[in-house]
C-alpha cells in the first residue's frame, strides 16, 4: 500500500496540464524587480545604491539577523532605484530595480551545465556556502536553507526528507526538475545529507508523476542511503509535517519544528539550487516557474531570473487569456490572487495560475449546516467550523486553546465546505490577533 | 489594464454544496416512500405530499415574511423534513393533524432557530413527538398493510404495531414465546380479531403495521448505504446507536427470554433502522466529531431500549434521538477531534 498521511485531507482535481512542457529558459528581461525581503525571516539590507553598476550574480543585498538570506542580482546592468513595489506576495517591500545591460556574469561561477558530482567541501563549509549563495525553500515558504542545516543543541537529525510531492493542484516546477535536472537533485540532496550530518535521505513523490518516481528511483540506485518513496496523491501532503507523518509516520508536536522528530526537510528544488550553491558556486538567481491555466495557450514551465515581471512569463505562454478573471502566485489551494501583472517573479514563486473568469469568483456563503466535513478533512485535526464562529465572536482566548496555531492555512476545510463558508479567512484573522496576543504575552 | 479579481486563498472550491447533499438524501428516502406506497397505496401517497408541501408552504412563509432573507426552500431540508414527517406517522392521518405536524416541525421545530443549520432538535421528530402527544389516538391507530393488487387477507382495517401489540401482552403477564405463537387478540368493530406477529421476513420487507417509513428494513438499508457511499452521514451513529440496542437487548433476552424478546426483533420492528439512519445522523443535531457521534449513538441506543422495555411508550426512538439532540452542544465540548501532534501532558 501506498504511504501517506492519516488524519484528513482532501483531492482536488490536478490540472497538471503543464506536466510534459520541458523547461525553456526565458531571455533576460529589460528590467528587473529584486526585493530584499524574499525569505521568512528578516529582509536583506541592500549594498547598492541608485546608479551603480552590477553584474550577474553579485551580492546586492545581506541578509542580517539569524534567519535572514542574502539577495544577489539575478542580472548584469545599472541600479535604476531602490523603491517599494508589490511582489507576488501581495505585500509592498523595498526592491532594487535593475536595468538590464549585456548578461555579464562575476568571476566564479560554473555556468556549464556539466554534472559535478564530487562533493569536496565538508559540512561546515557547505552550511556557509549556502548561506552565502542566499538559498532559501523554493517550495512557497521560503525559509532559509543553511538554518534548517543548524541543529540545534540536544536535537539530532536522523533523516532527511526530499518533498517532491508537489500536492497542489496545476503546478508541475518540481515535477519537471525531477524529470530534467534529477541527477543535479540528487547531488543536491548528498550535499545536504551531509551539511546536516546523516546518512539516510528520502525523496516523497505522489503517485500521480509515475514517470518521476521511476526516473528518480532509477538515478537513486547509484545514490547511497537515498531512497524514493511513491505516496498516495492526497492534498496536502507536500505540507511539512504531513509528508514527515507520511514517511516516517512520526507526528511533529504542537508549535515545535521537524528537528523535534529528527526530520529535516527540504524541497526538490531547493536541493537542486543547493547543489547550483555548492557544486557551481552559483547563487539563487534564477528558478522554474510554471505558467498554467484552462485558457492559457501554452501552458509552461520556465526557468527565469529572479525579478522578472509575470507579464513577461504570461506574453511568453501566448499571452492573457480574454476570459482571465484572476492571477495567483502559487497553486489555486494556498497561492495569493495577484494585483496586476507587473509584480516580479521572486525566490518563492513555484508558480503563476491564470484562472478564467467564471472560476475566480465565491459562491454564496449559506448557514453552516454542521455536516463536519471541515473536521474530516482537516489534516491538524482542528475543528474548522468552530475556529470561525470563535474567531467572529472575537474569542480569542478560546481560539488560542482550540489550537487555531496548529493550522497550516492548507484550505482544504474552505475547499470541502458545501455551504461555501470563508473559513480559512476567519482562521487566518485568527491566527494573526492570537499570534500577536502571544507575542505580547512573552514579552 | 483589466483588474483581476483579488481573494483570499483557496482558489478552487469542491462540487459539494448544501443541496447536493439534501437532495442525495432524498434520493435515499424513495425506496422507503416506494415500499410505503405499495402497502398503504394512496393514504401514504396523500401523506407524504401534504407533509412536504405543508413543510415547504411553511418553511417559504417564515423565511419570507419573518426573517426576511433570502429564500432557501430550494436548498431541499424541508422536503426532507416533511418526508421524514410523513415516514413517522400512520398512513391513515388525517390531513388538518398532518399539516399542524408540518407547521410544529417546521415553524417551532427549525424556523424558530433561525432555519437550517441552527436547529437544536430534529424538526421532523419535534413535529411527530407534537403530534404523538396532542393526538396519541390517531397517531397509534396503525392500518393494516394491503399490498396493491393484492387480495385483502384479513378483515381488520387497523392493528397494533408489533412492538406495541409485544408490549400490551407482556403487561398482562403472558411470556414472549406465547405471543409469538398464539398472537394477540383484540376487538375491533366489536369483532375479535387475531393479530399475529410478523415473521422476520414480513419485517425485512415491511409487511406489518407501523409508521410509513419504518415499515421495511431492506428499503432503509438500501438508502442508507447510497448515503454512506455518496458521504452524506457516516457510519459512527447508526452503528453506536443500532450495536447498543442489540447489545444491551440481547443481555436482557439472554437473562430472561420469557420476558424479553430478542434483539432481532428489536432491530425489525419499530422505527429504530429509520431512526439511525435517517434521524439520528441529521448533520445539524448530531454531533460533529467522529468520537461524539459515537456517544451520541450509545446515548439514543440506551435510551430505546429504556424507553420500549420499561417506559411507558411501546417505542423510544423519536424520544432518544430528541434527548440525545439536547446533549450534542456538551458532546461537542467533551468530544474534540484527534489533534495532529497533540501534546501529552505529564
Amino acid at each position: 500500500m501506498l504511504k501517506t498521511f492519516k488524519l484528513g485531507g482532501v483531492h482536488p482535481a490536478e490540472n497538471k496540464l503543464s506536466k510534459n512542457s520541458p523547461i525553456e529558459r526565458l531571455p533576460v528581461p529589460k528590467r528587473v524587480s529584486v526585493p530584499v525581503g524574499q525569505h521568512l525571516g528578516a529582509p536583506a539590507k541592500p549594498l547598492v545604491a541608485k546608479g551603480d553598476m552590477v553584474k550577474v550574480g553579485q551580492l546586492i543585498a545581506k541578509g542580517e539577523g539569524f534567519i535572514s538570506a542574502n539577495v544577489h542580482s539575478p542580472v548584469s546592468g545599472k541600479v535604476f532605484k531602490l523603491d517599494n513595489v508589490i511582489d507576488a506576495s501581495g505585500y509592498r517591500r523595498q526592491a532594487i530595480i535593475i536595468d538590464v545591460d549585456g548578461d555579464e556574469w562575476i568571476e566564479g561561477i560554473d555556468k556549464s551545465t556539466d554534472i559535478s558530482k564530487d562533493i569536496v567541501l565538508d559540512q561546515k563549509a557547505i552550511i556557509n556556502r549556502i548561506n552565502e549563495m542566499g538559498v532559501v525553500g523554493l517550495g512557497g515558504a521560503t525559509f532559509p536553507s543553511h538554518v534548517k542545516l543548524m541543529v540545534p543543541d540536544g536535537k539530532k537529525a536522523e533523516v532527511l526528507i526530499i518533498n517532491g510531492v508537489e500536492c497542489e493542484p496545476y503546478l508541475t516546477s518540481d515535477h519537471r526538475l525531477m524529470m530534467e535536472r534529477g541527477e543535479e537533485i540528487l547531488i543536491g540532496t548528498k550535499i545536504l545529507m551531509k551539511g546536516l550530518g546523516v546518512n539516510k535521505a528520502m525523496i516523497g513523490i505522489e503517485n500521480n508523476k509515475p514517470d518521476a518516481i521511476e526516473h528518480m528511483t532509477a538515478l537513486a540506485k547509484e545514490y547511497e542511503g537515498i531512497e524514493v518513496y511513491a505516496l498516495k496523491v492526497k492534498y496536502p501532503q507536500g505540507a511539512e509535517k504531513q509528508l514527515i507523518k507520511a514517511l516516517i509516520n512520526r507526528e511533529v508536536p504542537s508549535g515545535k519544528l521537524p528537528i523535534e522528530v529528527g526530520a529535516v526537510v527540504n524541497n526538490a528544488g531547493t536541493a537542486y539550487a543547493v547543489y547550483e550553491a555548492v557544486q557551481k558556486n552559483k547563487p539563487l538567481i534564477e528558478r522554474v516557474v510554471t505558467l498554467t491555466g484552462k485558457s492559457v495557450k501554452k501552458p509552461s514551465n520556465f526557468q527565469v531570473r529572479i525579478g522578472t515581471p509575470v507579464a513577461d512569463l504570461v506574453e511568453a505562454a501566448g499571452g492573457l487569456p480574454e476570459d482571465t478573471g484572476k492571477v495567483i502566485g502559487g497553486g489555486p489551494m494556498m497561492g495569493k490572487a495577484l494585483l496586476s501583472l507587473d509584480v516580479p517573479v521572486v525566490k518563492g514563486t513555484s508558480g503563476i495560475l491564470i484562472m478564467p473568469d467564471e472560476e475566480s469568483h465565491r459562491g454564496e456563503v449559506a448557514n453552516c449546516i454542521r455536516c463536519g466535513k471541515c473536521i474530516t478533512v482537516c489534516p491538524m485535526g482542528l475543528e474548522p467550523w468552530l475556529l470561525e464562529k470563535v474567531v467572529m465572536h472575537e474569542d480569542f482566548d478560546r481560539a488560542e486553546k482550540e489550537r487555531i496555531m496548529d493550522c497550516i492555512e492548507c484550505g482544504s476545510c474552505h475547499y470541502t465546505c458545501p455551504a461555501n463558508r470563508q473559513l480559512l479567512d476567519y482562521l487566518r484573522l485568527g491566527k494573526s490577533t492570537v499570534g500577536k496576543i502571544m507575542r505580547t504575552r512573552r514579552k | 489594464m483589466s483588474l483581476f479579481t483579488i481573494s483570499g486563498s483557496p482558489h478552487v472550491h469542491s462540487d459539494t454544496t448544501t443541496k447536493k447533499l439534501m437532495y442525495s438524501v432524498i434520493y435515499a428516502m424513495i425506496p422507503a416512500m416506494l415500499v410505503s406506497v405499495y402497502f398503504f397505496g394512496m393514504g401514504a401517497v396523500r401523506v407524504i405530499l401534504i407533509s412536504v408541501i405543508a413543510s415547504m408552504l411553511f418553511e417559504y412563509l417564515i423565511q419570507k415574511y419573518l426573517i426576511k432573507g433570502p429564500a432557501t426552500i430550494s436548498d431541499g431540508s424541508a422536503i426532507i423534513t416533511g418526508v421524514l414527517l410523513a415516514f413517522n406517522v400512520p398512513s391513515n392521518l388525517p390531513s388538518v393533524i398532518l399539516v399542524i405536524g408540518a407547521f410544529v416541525a417546521i415553524a417551532i421545530g427549525k424556523m424558530s432557530f433561525g432555519g437550517l443549520g441552527k436547529n437544536i432538535f430534529n424538526p421532523a421528530l419535534v413535529g411527530r413527538v407534537f403530534l404523538l402527544i396532542s393526538f396519541p389516538v390517531q397517531m397509534t391507530s396503525w392500518p393494516v398493510p394491503k399490498p396493491l393488487f393484492a387480495k385483502s387477507l384479513t378483515d381488520a382495517i387497523t392493528g397494533p404495531t408489533p412492538l406495541g401489540a409485544l408490549k400490551e401482552e407482556l403487561k398482562k403477564g403472558d411470556t414472549v414465546q406465547q405471543i409469538m405463537d398464539n398472537g394477540v387478540k383484540f376487538i375491533e368493530n366489536g369483532k375479535e380479531v387475531v393479530y399475529h406477529i410478523p415473521s422476520y421476513m414480513d419485517s425485512l420487507l415491511g409487511d406489518m403495521g407501523g409508521s410509513l417509513g419504518e415499515i421495511s428494513a431492506i428499503a432503509i438499508l438500501i438508502g442508507a448505504v447510497y448515503m454512506l457511499l455518496k458521504k452524506v452521514i457516516t457510519w459512527e451513529i447508526p452503528t453506536a446507536y443500532i450495536g447498543t440496542v442489540i447489545v444491551f437487548t440481547g443481555i436482557l433476552w439472554l437473562v430472561d427470554p420469557a420476558h424479553f424478546v430478542n434483539p432481532l426483533f428489536h432491530l425489525l420492528t419499530g422505527g429504530l433502522l429509520l431512526g439511525a439512519f435517517f434521524m439520528a445522523t441529521d448533520m445539524v443535531t448530531s454531533p460533529m466529531s467522529s468520537k461524539g457521534q459515537l456517544v451520541f449513538g450509545l446515548g439514543a441506543g440506551i435510551l430505546t431500549v429504556l424507553i420500549r422495555v420499561f417506559g411507558a411508550y411501546p417505542e423510544g426512538v423519536s424520544f432518544a434521538i430528541l434527548i440525545m439532540n439536547a446533549f450534542v452542544p456538551l458532546i461537542d465540548l467533551g468530544f474534540k477531534p484527534k489533534r495532529f501532534g497533540e501534546v501529552v501532558k505529564k
